[in-house]
C-alpha cells in the first residue's frame, strides 16, 4: 500500500497534527511500510467471522437515568490553559 | 536498616507486623535509595515524599492500634499513566504539560485504601506507546542490568528496561520500590518484566478498572502489577482488582485470594506448548529456556501437551491496526483547550494542529496518523473491521486450546534486553518485541511473565504463562513453580549507586522537569 504525500497531508489534517515538508516525506515511507506489513491479514479468510466486540460475554450494565455527580465546574476548568469564569477560552471561531 | 528497600512485599509486610521497623523507616529507606539511584536510572519522573511520609505515618498509627489493612505501609511506585489526585500526571507526554487530576484512578485508590504508600510517579513510554521506554518525554529509563563481557566484567552499554512500563520494571529491579503499577496493551507489563528479571502480570481484560488511567487502546488496556516475586504479584493483584461501576467493561466477579491460591500444587495441571511460537529470529537462549521451563513444570507434576494456535502470526499486524485506531480516537481529546499544553495559532484549527504537533512525540504522531488512516472514510471495513474479525479467530484458537489444556507456556520475548537505539530506527523491528505477548491482549486473557534464567551475556529472560479468562490464580501457581525451580535474579552490581551522585529528591524531579520542558530530545 503506497501512501503518497497528498494522502499523508490529508490524514494529518484529519488528525489535526501540523506536519512539516520533511516530516511528510518521512511519513510517506513509514506509513507505507506499516500498511504493507499489515497487508498479510488479507491471507486470512474472515468471510464468515463476526468481529470481536467483547472479550467475555457481559451485558452492558444499565442504571437509573439520574444525575450522579456535578457541581464540579471549578475542577473541570482547573487544568485549562485559558479560562474566563467557568469558560474555556479559544481563538475566535465566528466572524 | 539500610537494606530495607531490598525486601520483598511478603518480607516487608512481616517485618512491619512484627514491629522490626516502622512504615516511616521503610519509606525513608526507599526515599534514600531513590535519591542515590534515580539520577542514573531515570525511573521516577516525579517524587512524592510528602504524600509517602503522610501515608506512612497513618500506616504506623494503624499498625500500632492493630487495624492494619492488607498493604499497610508498603511503599510502591505508580506508573505516570495512572491519574493521581492533585499530583502531576503526564503519561510521559509533553501534551499533558502540568496536568494535575482532581481525581484518583480506581486502581490507585484501591491500593492507597489498602494501606500502600505512594513514593512517586514512574517513567514510561509516551502514552504507553513503545517497547523500550525510549519514547518518554522525560528521556529513557536505563535498565539496572548490563551485559557481561567474556571476561565477566560488566559492559558499559546502557540497556533498555523494556516498555512501556519501563520505569516500573527498572524501579522494582533496582529496589527503588517494593512493587509498582503498570499497564499492558500489547505486552507493556510482561515484556519489561522479562527484560529486568521481575514478575509482571496482565490480568484478564475487565479484572482491573480502567477508570482514571490515561487511555491508549481501550479494548486492550489492562492494569497490573510489576513485582519482585510471584507471591508479591499475587498480593498486589488482589488489591488492584475490583468491580467498578465507572468502567462499563469492568467485570462484576468476585476477586479470589490469589495469595492463598498459591499453596495448591500444580499436580495434574495441563500445560500447552504452542508450536507457532517457535518463530524465526528467536534466540537460542530463549528456546532453551522454554525447554527448561517445560521440564520444571513436568517435575512439579504438570503434564505437557503440544497445541496449535494457528492465527498467532496475524496477532501483531492486527494489533497494529486496532491499537492505533483506538489511540487516534482516544487521543483526539488533547486539543489544547481543556487541559495540558496549548500552542496558540491564528484560529482554532491551527491551534489544535500546532498544539498536537508540538505536544505529541514522533511515535505517538505516527500511531495517531496510522489510526486516522485506517478509520478514514472507505477504509474502516478493510482495516479495523478486518482486524477485529482476525481477533475473533485468535480468541477462538485459545478457546479451542482450553478444551485440552489449563495454561499455555511460551517465552515472554524472543530475545533478551537490547541497547539504546538498537531498534528505535525501525518501527516494525520494535513492534516485533511484542510478538509473544500481544496475542494475550487480543484475546483478553490473563498472562504473567516470570524470570526464568539469564542469557549468555548475563541479562534476564522470562517465561510467559497464559491462562483462561479470570483464571489468574492458576497461572500464578504455575509461575510460582517456575520461580521455585529457577530462583530469583538480581542485577549483579549496583553500579547506578556508584559515584555517590546523591541528588536531593526535589532536584531529581526538577531535572526531569527541565528535560521535559526542553523538548525531551533523544536519539
Amino acid at each position: 500500500m503506497q501512501v503518497d504525500e497528498a494522502t499523508v497531508r490529508r490524514i494529518a489534517r484529519l488528525a489535526r497534527i501540523k506536519i512539516t515538508e520533511a516530516e511528510a516525506k518521512g511519513l510517506e515511507t513509514e506509513l507505507s511500510g506499516i500498511l504493507d506489513w499489515v497487508e498479510q491479514l488479507k491471507e486470512v479468510d474472515t468471510s464468515s467471522v463476526e468481529p470481536l466486540t467483547r472479550i467475555v460475554p457481559i451485558e452492558l450494565r444499565k442504571r437509573e437515568d439520574k444525575v450522579t455527580d456535578g457541581d464540579i465546574a471549578d475542577d473541570i476548568v482547573k487544568n485549562a490553559p485559558m479560562v474566563e469564569d467557568h469558560y474555556f477560552v479559544v481563538p475566535k471561531v465566528v466572524e | 536498616m539500610t537494606e530495607l528497600n531490598k525486601l520483598t512485599i511478603t518480607q516487608a509486610r512481616e517485618g512491619l507486623r512484627k514491629r522490626q521497623f516502622s512504615a516511616t523507616e521503610l519509606t525513608q529507606a526507599f526515599l534514600t535509595a531513590i535519591e542515590a539511584g534515580n539520577a542514573g536510572l531515570n525511573t521516577y519522573v516525579l517524587l512524592t515524599p510528602e504524600v509517602a511520609l503522610a501515608q506512612a505515618k497513618e500506616s504506623d498509627r494503624r499498625l500500632q492500634s492493630g487495624d492494619a489493612r492488607p498493604l499497610e505501609g508498603l511503599p510502591l511506585g505508580n506508573k505516570d499513566l495512572f491519574c493521581t489526585n492533585g499530583v502531576r500526571t503526564t503519561a510521559c507526554s509533553k501534551i499533558l504539560d502540568d496536568f494535575k487530576p482532581t481525581y484518583e484512578s480506581t486502581v490507585g485508590a484501591n491500593l492507597w485504601n489498602a494501606g500502600a504508600v505512594m513514593l512517586g510517579k514512574l517513567n514510561c513510554d509516551e502514552f504507553a506507546m513503545g517497547s523500550s521506554n525510549e519514547t518518554s518525554a522525560f528521556g529513557p529509563v536505563v535498565s539496572p542490568w548490563r551485559r557481561k563481557g567474556a571476561d565477566g566484567a560488566l559492559k558499559p552499554d546502557k540497556l533498555v528496561p523494556g516498555g512501556s512500563s519501563g520505569g516500573s520494571s527498572a524501579a522494582v529491579a533496582a529496589d527503588l520500590c517494593l512493587a509498582a503499577t503498570g499497564t499492558d496493551t500489547g505486552g507493556s507489563i510482561r515484556q519489561p518484566a522479562a527484560l529486568t528479571g521481575t514478575v509482571g502480570m496482565k490480568p484478564t481484560y475487565g479484572r482491573c478498572s480502567r477508570w482514571g488511567i490515561v487511555a491508549f487502546a481501550s479494548s486492550l488496556d489492562q492494569a497490573g502489577p510489576v513485582a519482585k516475586t510471584v507471591r508479591d504479584a499475587a498480593i498486589m493483584l488482589k488489591a488492584m482488582a475490583s468491580h467498578d461501576p465507572k468502567d462499563s467493561t469492568s467485570v462484576d466477579a468476585p476477586v479470589p485470594d490469589y495469595e492463598a491460591a498459591l499453596s495448591e500444587s500444580i499436580k495434574g495441571l495441563r500445560v500447552g506448548v504452542p508450536k507457532e511460537y517457535r518463530v524465526e529470529g528467536m534466540s537460542k537462549e530463549a528456546d532453551e529456556l522454554w525447554s527448561r521451563g517445560i521440564d520444571w513444570l513436568k517435575a512439579a507434576g504438570a503434564t505437557i501437551h503440544d497445541i496449535s494456535l494457528p492465527h498467532t502470526k496475524y496477532a501483531l499486524p492486527a494489533y497494529y491496526i486496532v491499537a492505533p485506531a483506538e489511540a487516534s480516537s482516544n487521543l483526539a481529546r488533547y486539543d489544547g483547550v481543556r487541559y495540558g499544553l496549548r500552542v496558540p495559532d491564528s484560529d482554532v484549527i491551527g491551534t489544535y494542529e500546532s498544539t498536537r504537533a508540538a505536544g505529541f512525540g514522533q511515535e505517538v504522531r505516527r500511531r495517531v496518523l496510522i489510526g486516522t488512516y485506517v478509520l478514514s472514510a472507505g477504509y474502516y471495513d478493510a482495516y479495523y473491521l478486518k482486524a477485529q474479525k482476525v481477533r475473533t479467530l485468535i480468541k477462538r484458537d485459545f478457546d479451542e486450546a482450553w478444551n485440552s489444556v489449563d495454561v499455555v507456556l511460551t517465552p515472554t520475548t524472543p530475545t533478551p534486553a537490547f541497547a539504546f537505539g538498537e531498534k528505535s530506527g525501525d518501527p516494525i523491528a520494535m513492534y516485533l518485541e511484542d510478538i509473544f505477548t500481544v496475542t494475550v491482549n487480543m484475546a483478553g486473557l490473563p498472562g504473567i511473565s516470570v524470570p526464568a534464567g539469564l542469557s549468555g551475556q548475563g541479562t534476564p529472560l522470562g517465561l510467559q504463562l497464559i491462562g483462561k479468562p479470570f483464571d489468574e490464580a492458576t497461572i500464578l501457581r504455575a509461575a510460582l513453580a517456575i520461580e521455585d525451580a529457577a530462583g530469583r535474579f538480581a542485577p549483579p552490581e549496583r553500579w547506578w549507586e556508584a559515584g555517590g551522585k546523591t541528588a536531593p529528591a526535589s532536584k531529581a524531579s526538577k531535572k526531569a522537569d527541565l528535560k521535559k520542558k526542553s523538548g525531551g530530545k533523544k536519539k
